[in-house]
């Protein structure tokens, strides 16, 4: 049991994460990954909603109607968008309006209804919560190296949460500005997958 | 008929228990989203009309009834002693929907102290120049408050931003509504700043 939960969990940080293995949920990954701060809120908000969809889904699988069961995985994943969203405005407000329209759009994000499908209705709850937490991790992960790599080629620093930059290239550096452009995000995407693959080689 | 059945059954019970659970987290967080939106999206435009005020309108704020919607009045004492106040108002048909305009009156001259864009959605680079650059919304700086703030090509005196017309149109709009509003409330208004 322990075993396989810790299998579940750790599969989502390397052998199946996302966007770079499955190459799953591009559209929030291209567009919000402007910089390291909003690729990690994108990435807390997409793991909050995949573990308590997969926890609800799972506790569900023996009741959800199999002819119905994606109109209630879309209910279940979209109040918990929703309550995002709120959760967002009220506390993280400036972060809430940089990522904007990509929040809501959660809801259709191709690895949370895929985990739904393809594991939390299957499995028993803890193991579809490590499921879920796994795969969010591993996303956010991914967005905030996509983030970093841009930042800091498009801007030479790096700055989370207002105040000072946390890293700084140096004064001697041209910022980049194309990387944090959206043709950027298509290319520093390109490379990273491609680096993946490199390391991956058997 | 018995899938049928359970089928109805799961979906309604489903809703209306995502339906109930969005209901109590929307009230729950209402407030704190108010204070939210106040304090980054209207304070910078208060703070940025009323640069030279010696009291804090976002403390002394009170709100007045215009018959279908309740205002948020800012008011203000300017340096030089005269009162004025701020409210904001929405301008139909931007690009990307409804743009805030917070307005500043001054009670005693009659003359508008400025304009500030709060939220929009507009396109950024061409539309969001409405917000991020002063020159378009420095236009309603002093103007009386009987004036034409209507655009040029609407046979105002506004100039419109080139390349983003419609935001400015929506901006003129907001403006009007705001000089119909206060020439409404202005008796309310003096009663309570006095």
């Amino acid at each position: 049991m322990a075993q396989s939960l810790a299998k579940e969990f750790t599969k989502g940080l390397w052998a199946e994460i996302p966007p770079f293995r499955l190459v799953l949920g591009l559209c929030p990954t291209l567009a919000v990954t402007k910089s390291v701060e909003n690729g990690i809120g994108m990435g807390l908000a997409t793991t909050f909603v995949l573990v308590f969809s997969n926890l609800l889904i799972s506790l569900l699988r023996n009741v959800i109607p199999p002819k119905v069961r994606i109109a209630c995985y879309i209910v279940i994943i979209a109040t918990f968008v929703t309550i995002v969203e709120l959760v967002m405005q009220a506390y993280t407000y400036p972060l809430f309006l940089t990522l904007g329209i990509f929040i809501p759009l959660i809801v259709v994000n191709c690895i949370v209804l895929g985990r739904a499908e393809a594991f939390a209705s299957k499995n028993t709850p803890v193991l579809a919560v490590a499921d879920g937490l796994g795969i969010g991790i591993g996303f956010t992960l991914s967005l905030a190296s996509l983030g970093a790599v841009r930042e800091i080629i498009g801007a030479g620093t790096i700055t989370i949460w207002g105040g000072n930059p946390v890293f700084a290239v140096g004064d001697w550096y041209h910022p980049f500005s194309f990387m944090v452009e959206a043709p950027g995000a298509f290319v520093a995407l390109g490379l990273m997958l491609a680096g993946m693959n490199l390391i991956g080689k058997k | 008929m018995r899938e049928m059945i359970s089928m109805i059954v799961v979906l309604t019970l489903l809703a209306s228990v995502s339906g109930g659970l969005l209901a109590a987290v929307k009230s729950g967080t209402e407030l704190r989203i108010e204070e939210q939106v106040l304090k980054f999206q209207k304070a910078p435009a208060i703070e940025s009309l009323f640069s030279d005020v010696t009291n804090d309108p976002l403390k002394e704020r009170f709100t007045l009834d215009t018959g279908d919607r309740t205002l948020q009045i800012f008011p203000g004492k300017m340096k030089d002693g005269s009162r004025a106040v701020a409210f904001e108002t929405s301008g139909k048909g931007g690009y990307g929907g409804d743009i805030g305009l917070m307005v500043g009156i001054n009670v005693d001259s009659d003359q508008l102290v400025g304009a500030r864009v709060t939220t929009h959605a507009e396109t950024p680079g061409l539309g969001s120049r409405a917000k991020d650059d002063l020159t378009f919304v420095s236009q309603f700086n002093s103007r009386p408050l009987d004036a034409n703030l209507a655009l040029k090509a609407d046979n105002g005196s506004i100039d419109a931003i080139s390349g983003a017309t419609v935001t400015s149109r929506a901006v003129t709009r907001a403006a009007i509504q705001a000089q119909e509003l206060y020439s409404q409330l202005k008796p309310e208004i003096l009663k309570q700043i006095q």
